[in-house]
């Protein structure tokens, strides 16, 4: 057995049912076994970095840990960012590049880069293999590392000679072990009975869930603890859709782009309970602030987490699932306060506010609104980076749909290869895609993987001609040229585009057409794309 | 403040690269860093030496403890540890200064390393107190060239990290 069959035998032996990759010269043992692999399925990208938001996509929906494989230098360095957007959103991931032979490290041969160098600050683990018999413990360890503890992007760089070696015997490891690598799990029972005592304390408790529940798969405990306590729930960008819109105790999201409701019952809190959330910027925004007026509780699997960006009177280490089961078992049953009412009143407005409309565009926020309604209960919406990312945000109303973004790292061109990634592993999952027309250039090339595989994914792209985040933030006082370098002048016509691809498009600019537009993308037999002309003046405030 | 880090890794390919990584990607600079192989030869210990506020140093040692290849991390207080640091340092020295030289190593417990008609190489182990003393002691004899190891580090009495 060589060392790139055992490489592809170990992925199997890891449950390993799908690779997104491009080949190139020195990953071509591994793509060559892999080919006598047909239990594992195989998606060529158009670029490598996709290859990345592709595994993610496919890991948020099915929890199984994705993969992605490429060739050495420059099929590497294209990876990195998809690397670094799933170690931002904590994403596990196995990245297997190939490497130019070993005795010519160093030497700057023909696509030889140092890639476990150079994404040292943004992996959870890496390898540089120098011995194929390592194989199987090596694939073994990186999946039990990138999928526990908090999860991350764990690469494995494989130098050619090492996937042509012969094995002295192959073995897979039953288990895992590795002296320094011992991540908690339950919480400490101490701590556990002082968030109890501080939430029988509290008058006007909130907690504050991120991507860390759906990281641990505890959505259903969260809610109930919620439910248990009547303590409402407000989100960070990650941890949308975590609870169902209309659920009377989720407030929405928290932060910059935030709701009101989700705003002021951070502000007015006296007990802030973080629930896997890792107070970002963009979250929130003054953390020593908050730190002044309220007793902060923080459960997170990550303890350099806890304390990194906000002070917590009470720190809880472990699982967010495990620690959630055990405040289950102590929680008392709350009821209807004051605090809560107040919110719930504000929530209503923000809920049932009603839209302008502009002649010649689509209103985003009523694009949304009306999306949400007709959404499959189990949809997958993913939304790229920009303003289409924040309507998104802002102005679904998802029910039962889980939503998917970049939201670390805030990359573009995210959203399409995501998507891909959730189709590939779930094809009956109703599927869509927001984006704006710079996203959408920076991914549709991919628009070949969705032909090649008969995907049926339906997007949704706004049109502003601009950048238009980017153009918001220089239309500040900070930035006295204003707008420059964000027209997406020589845009190409994106009808002609989708035809290319031999997928149907329609394109509408008012709100009228907006209901029957929606129809017509989501009832489409296959993929769509729908073309939403938007003011290049609206902001993410309207 | 300054804070003597004794970081127990796994002696392997890389692990220096991601340590001294997360001091270089928060901007501050590392004092001294000095690396070994313990008892154990798969074993091996870093001490570092940084100076820095308690919430950095802090967030720094769990961003260690997340490194795969790191066994353990401790943060060893001033007053209970054994700090040591070798030094080697060159100076002029004839044969009407050679005997002022030789006081100052008597008095501070340092060794001959080497001697050439115009120079001494001399080496001292001791706290970096005791170095700097050293050294300070030396400049008037115009220093040629120096090395210092950077601390070694180890807990008082019985404890062990």
């Amino acid at each position: 057995m060589t060392g790139a069959q055992a490489l592809i035998e170990s992925l199997k032996r890891a449950g390993v049912e799908h690779i997104f990759g491009y080949a190139g010269a020195t990953i071509c043992p591994a793509v060559d076994a892999l080919a006598s692999a047909p239990e594992i399925g195989y998606t060529l990208v158009r670029t490598e970095q996709n290859a990345g938001h592709m595994a993610s996509g496919y890991y948020r929906v099915t929890g199984k840990v994705g993969v992605c494989m490429v060739t050495s230098g420059p099929g590497a360095t294209n990876l990195i960012t998809g690397i670094a957007t799933a170690y931002m959103d904590s994403i596990p991931m196995v990245a297997i590049t190939g490497q130019v032979p070993s005795h010519l490290l160093g030497r700057d041969i023909f696509q030889e880069v140092d890639i476990t160098g150079a994404c040292a600050p943004f992996s959870k683990h890496s390898y540089l293999v120098k011995n194929c018999d390592d194989i199987p413990r090596i694939v073994a360890e990186a999946f039990h590392i990138a999928s526990t503890g908090r999860p991350g992007p764990v690469l494995i760089d494989l130098p050619i000679d090492v996937q042509n070696q012969k094995l002295k015997e192959y073995s897979y490891p039953e288990k895992v072990s590795i002296r320094s690598y011992k991540p908690s799990v339950r919480g400490n029972d101490m701590q556990i009975k002082r968030v109890i005592g501080a939430i029988a304390q509290a008058e006007r408790p909130v907690i504050c869930a991120g991507g860390g529940v759906f990281l641990a798969n505890a959505q259903q405990e969260l809610t109930e603890f919620a439910e248990r306590t009547s303590i409402p729930v407000v989100t960070t960008m990650m941890g949308l859709s975590l609870m169902p819109s209309a659920h009377p105790l989720n407030m929405g999201m928290i932060g910059a782009f935030g709701s009101k409701a989700a705003n002021k019952a951070l502000a007015k809190s006296d007990l802030l309970i973080m629930v896997g959330c890792r107070v970002a910027d963009r979250a929130i925004l003054a953390p020593d602030e908050l730190e002044r007026r309220m007793s902060i509780v923080h459960i997170d699997v990550d303890p350099a987490e806890i304390g990194k960006n906000m002070t917590a009177e009470i720190p809880v280490v472990g699982d967010v699932k495990v620690i959630l089961h055990q405040l289950l078992e102590r929680a008392q049953a709350g009821g209807q306060t004051e605090w809560l009412t107040r919110l719930q009143e504000l929530r209503y407005e923000v809920r049932h506010r009603t839209f302008p409309t502009t002649p010649g565009y689509v209103f985003p926020g009523h694009l949304m609104r009306q999306l949400s309604r007709k959404l499959q209960y189990n949809a997958v919406v993913v939304a790229d980076v920009g303003q289409n990312q924040i309507w998104a945000c802002r102005h679904l109303q998802l029910e039962g749909a889980r939503f998917l973004t970049s939201g670390g790292l805030g990359t573009m061109g995210y959203a399409l290869p995501a998507a891909i990634g959730v189709k590939v592993a779930q094809p009956n999952r109703q599927t869509v895609v927001i984006c704006g027309d710079g996203s959408f250039q920076m991914a549709f090339n991919e628009l070949a993987a969705v032909r090649a595989a008969n995907l049926d994914i339906k997007i949704i792209l706004l049109q502003n001609n601009v950048l238009g985040l980017v153009r918001q933030i220089q239309d500040t006082p900070a930035y006295p040229a204003g707008p420059f370098g964000v027209a997406l002048d020589g845009s190409p016509d994106f009808t002609t585009i989708a035809d290319a691809y031999g997928i149907p498009s329609r394109v509408i600019s008012e709100d009228e057409q907006v209901d029957g537009a929606l129809d017509e993308l989501l009832n489409a037999p296959g993929s769509f794309l729908l073309i939403c002309r938007v003011d290049p003046k609206a902001t993410t405030n309207d | 403040m300054r804070q003597t880090i004794s970081v127990l890794v796994e002696n392997q390919a890389g692990v220096l690269n991601r340590i001294t990584g997360l001091f270089s990607r928060r901007a501050f600079n590392i004092e001294s860093l000095a690396v070994g192989v313990t008892d154990d030869p798969a074993v091996s210990r870093i001490t570092i030496i940084v100076d820095s506020g308690n919430s950095v140093v802090e967030q720094v040692e769990k961003q260690l403890n997340k490194l795969i290849e790191v066994i353990k991390v401790r943060n060893l207080e001033e007053d209970k540890l054994i700090g040591r640091e070798l030094v080697l340092v060159k100076v002029n020295a004839n044969a009407k200064t050679r005997p002022d030289i030789m006081t100052i190593c008597e008095l501070m417990g340092a060794k001959v390393a080497d001697i050439s008609p115009t120079t001494l190489t001399l080496e001292l182990s001791d706290t970096p107190d005791r170095v700097n003393t050293f050294e300070a002691m030396l400049r008037p004899f115009s220093i040629l060239e120096l090395a210092r190891t950077g601390v070694i580090a180890l807990q008082k009495g019985s404890g062990k990290i």
